[in-house]
């Protein structure tokens, strides 16, 4: 039987596999890659052992760092990150959720002294009964991950 | 060893021997007048919001250490006025002076302090988060009244939801095993994350509607102020009987029990309970002076 791809290879670039389901776009605006013009190929609700239904992001061009990797691992703690040179995969990271994660998202609490400025914007992560929280290191506040802005 | 203390930001920062070494300082201070253990250094007071009890405290405090204490007492004259950033006061301030103590309205303004900060900082409140020293006053209260920590059963009522006191206490508590009883308006309830704080650390604890059923089972009543604006007009004269404390009601209290308030209190506790053996929230706050005395000598000494 000819095994088909769903999205098209790229040849050198980055491979985010096992999205769940609708978070590719979270994901997409959290890594500005649309401001720039690298070569995308998307995939949505494609079938997956893993998680039956799951997102998919090829990106040409684009080699993810340590903090865009963290980034990314807050909503799809259990992706994987391909490095693809050459069209073959040179590197197979298995994301995992970070402790901290600073500079990303401000503080969603309005009487917190980071006023909203991302420089100062310092989170600890944890996760509680299947939930991911994060704790501002200013206001102590805690918060769920869907209440962090990430539209740009 | 006691690990030194640098700041007195958050009660989460604090672990359980650096509490006792606070508590104990402050009980030694109590029993004996310290004299001028800081008689060369200087205090500076930097209130952007104000605040009577807690201020005055750390001024008498210092004074009474032999300190010199600068400072000011709202946001209005000092340089927030131009637009100066808290960052750039605090960096300033903390040359001229030996330790700061700030009371500010955002959330996490200690916090910021003490990173750009060149000395130690005490949080004097910040916003609804905490106020650390106040907690510390109310445990030395506890420990004073009840010759014990570990195994009281404490009952808090009010608005649990907003008040940066019972936050603050309410952790402290969790380091003890203490029995916790809340007792509010289904609308100030404590918050989710410090139910779940207690509940990691295996703390028993139950809501209730009204005090009266719980004043049989406490050795401590924590009461706080329930703020009218909080609640429609027609809501809180209902709601406010459930929550006020008269003399009738101790008739048949533990007798070790003890009222606390962390002050001001406008009708929450009925005036007939201040000439009862139950009253104990005017020496709670005259046990302010102590611990915060505690603090200045632990931090520049």
């Amino acid at each position: 039987m000819q095994k088909t791809r769903s999205v098209s290879a790229i040849i050198a670039g980055t491979v985010i596999d096992h999205i769940p389901a609708g978070t590719a776009l979270t994901i997409m605006h959290l890594l500005r890659i649309l401001t720039h013009q690298y070569s995308i190929t998307l995939g949505l609700n494609l079938n997956s052992h893993r998680l039956s239904l799951k997102d998919l992001i090829k990106i040409e061009g684009r080699i993810l760092n340590a903090s865009e990797r963290d980034q990314v691992a807050l909503f799809a703690p259990k992706a994987t990150v391909n490095v693809i040179n050459n069209g073959v995969v040179a590197q197979k990271i298995k994301l995992k959720l970070p402790q901290q994660i600073h500079a990303v998202f401000p503080c969603p609490n309005p009487h917190c002294c980071t006023g909203f400025e991302m420089k100062y914007s310092h989170f600890f992560i944890s996760e509680f009964h299947k939930k991911i929280l994060l704790t501002c290191h200013y206001c102590e506040q805690r918060f769920e991950r869907e209440q962090l802005k990430t539209s740009i | 060893m006691t690990e030194s203390l640098s700041h007195i930001i958050s009660i989460s920062d604090l672990n359980l021997q650096q509490i006792q070494t606070i508590l104990h300082t402050a009980k030694q201070f109590k029993q004996q007048a310290p004299g001028s253990l800081l008689s060369n250094k200087i205090i500076a007071n930097c209130f952007f919001e104000p605040s009577t009890r807690t201020r005055l405290s750390f001024a008498a405090a210092a004074a009474r250490l032999g300190a010199s204490v600068i400072g000011f007492t709202s946001g209005a004259d000092s340089s927030i006025q131009k637009g100066e950033s808290l960052q750039d006061s605090i960096k300033v301030i903390s040359h001229y002076a030996d330790l700061i103590v700030l009371r500010h309205e955002q959330e996490g303004a200690a916090r910021l302090a003490q990173e750009v900060s060149a000395k130690p900082i005490i949080n004097a409140g910040d916003g609804a988060n905490q106020h650390p020293t106040q907690a510390l006053i109310d445990l030395f209260s506890m420990a004073e009244t009840q010759t014990r920590l570990d195994g009281l059963a404490i009952g808090f009522v009010g608005d649990l939801k907003y008040g940066r006191t019972i936050h603050s206490l309410v952790q402290l508590c969790a380091l003890f095993t203490m029995r916790l009883f809340f007792v509010s308006p289904p609308a100030l309830l404590l918050p989710d994350y410090l139910c779940d704080y207690l509940k990691y650390n295996k703390i028993r604890f139950s809501f209730h509607e009204r005090i009266s059923d719980i004043l049989e089972k406490v050795d401590i009543l924590y009461m706080t102020r329930l703020q009218k604006e909080r609640f429609a007009a027609d809501e809180y004269p209902l709601l406010k009987y459930k929550f006020i404390l008269t003399a009738d009601l101790l008739a048949s209290v533990k007798p070790q029990l003890k009222v606390l308030h962390p002050l001001p209190r406008v009708d929450e506790i009925d005036r007939t309970v201040d000439s009862t053996q139950h009253a104990y929230y005017f020496e709670q706050a005259a046990n302010g002076l102590y611990i915060r005395q505690a603090l200045l000598a632990l931090l520049l000494q």
